[in-house]
């Protein structure tokens, strides 16, 4: 499937429980240039997307923006495992970066995978923070991350966008995210 | 109504044993989550803890991981290992780990692994660890990097999530 795919307030996954499931996206033929949640209730404390892509885009980083924000000056921090090195490093844009993957070799059959924890997503009396662990190995390269991510905006998150940046053999830019991507949202309650 | 995030089986052990197993594991999860609390026996020093996968005991895995001593802050690499990396342990100390396999039953992509564990007066340390293999995770056998046994009273318990 070309273009975005949108999970919205499915319903289909919620159970009873702390710990719910609010929507799932798995991406089909063709990828997908984007992955939205949408109508996200404000109802628990904290989210937690997890997430596994195939590694198809390499030098590249998955890309979040809250409430369609694409103006915003996000700022991003990682402590990363290069295999020879800890390093660290930050970057301003307009998303939060996670899961660089250190110029490792890109190859579908291996896949990035992370969990990302988005800490009191509904209180609008703070700005919002992630908290990410990341990673690829792709057996003589790849990258395991620690990372954090700002929101300066106070506004209650309902909304999330997901893409993909790096390059894909022939250039640099937002990238499809493969077939076979999934990222599950879940709503933790407090 | 099934809970989103499951308890499948946990282990603690009455004595010491060389490897500690999770079979049949069902494939109508999205995720699994490992918890581990060990402790080696070790002569001296620390050691990973070798996580395998459906009986595959060739060198059919690799991590790269970051860890830090308290002094200092290091990574490194094993390639083409015979299990992945999840956590690390003591014979003096219990180490904590906390394992993710995101998407086990898909059978198009090998199979990554993020994991982060520590030794509170050692060492704090986080892998990702690959398996070269694109077969659904039925099973899974864990054991001590260096060949010993697990000490009695280590636990391990596997959960499974959901997904809408």
């Amino acid at each position: 499937m070309i273009g975005n795919i949108v999970g919205g307030l499915l319903n289909k996954g919620a159970v009873l429980g702390d710990f719910e499931s609010i929507a799932t996206v798995t991406v089909g033929s063709g990828g997908s240039a984007s992955i939205s949640f949408s109508s996200i209730p404000s109802t628990y404390q904290h989210l937690q997307i997890r997430f596994m892509t195939p590694f198809t885009v390499q030098d590249g980083e998955i890309r979040i923006q809250f409430n369609s924000d694409t103006s915003t000056s996000y700022r991003s921090h990682n402590l990363s495992g290069t295999g020879s090195a800890a390093a660290a490093g930050t970057i301003s844009q307009t998303s939060i970066s996670t899961s660089y993957d250190g110029n490792a070799t890109r190859n579908s059959a291996y896949a990035k995978s992370g969990i990302i924890d988005i800490l009191d997503y509904a209180n609008t009396n703070k700005n919002k923070v992630t908290r990410a662990l990341t990673g690829i190995d792709v057996n003589g390269a790849g990258r395991i991350n620690f990372e954090s991510g700002l929101w300066p905006s106070t506004s209650a998150i309902s909304s999330i966008q997901i893409t993909q940046y790096g390059f894909d053999g022939t250039s640099y830019g937002v990238k499809n995210l493969a077939q076979y991507s999934h990222f599950a949202l879940y709503g933790i309650k407090g | 109504m099934p809970a989103t995030y499951e308890n499948i089986a946990t282990t603690t052990l009455g004595s010491s044993q060389a490897t500690v197993s999770f079979t049949s594991i069902p494939g109508t999860y999205t995720d699994l989550v490992l918890i581990t609390n060990t402790a080696s026996q070790l002569a001296s020093g620390s050691e990973h803890i070798l996580c395998q996968f459906n009986s595959d005991t060739g060198t059919n895995y690799s991590a790269t991981y970051l860890y830090g001593t308290g002094s200092s802050a290091a990574s490194g690499r094993n390639s083409n290992t015979n299990g992945a990396f999840i956590g690390r342990h003591e014979q003096t100390e219990l180490g904590t780990g906390i394992t993710h396999i995101q998407n086990y039953s898909n059978t198009t992509t090998n199979k990554t692994v993020l994991s982060r564990g520590g030794l509170a007066g050692q060492i704090t340390i986080a892998y990702v660890s690959l398996w070269r293999n694109t077969a659904a995770i039925t099973s899974i056998d864990l054991s001590p990097f260096n060949g010993t046994s697990f000490d009695a009273g280590s636990s391990f318990t596997l959960y499974g999530i959901k997904a809408a």
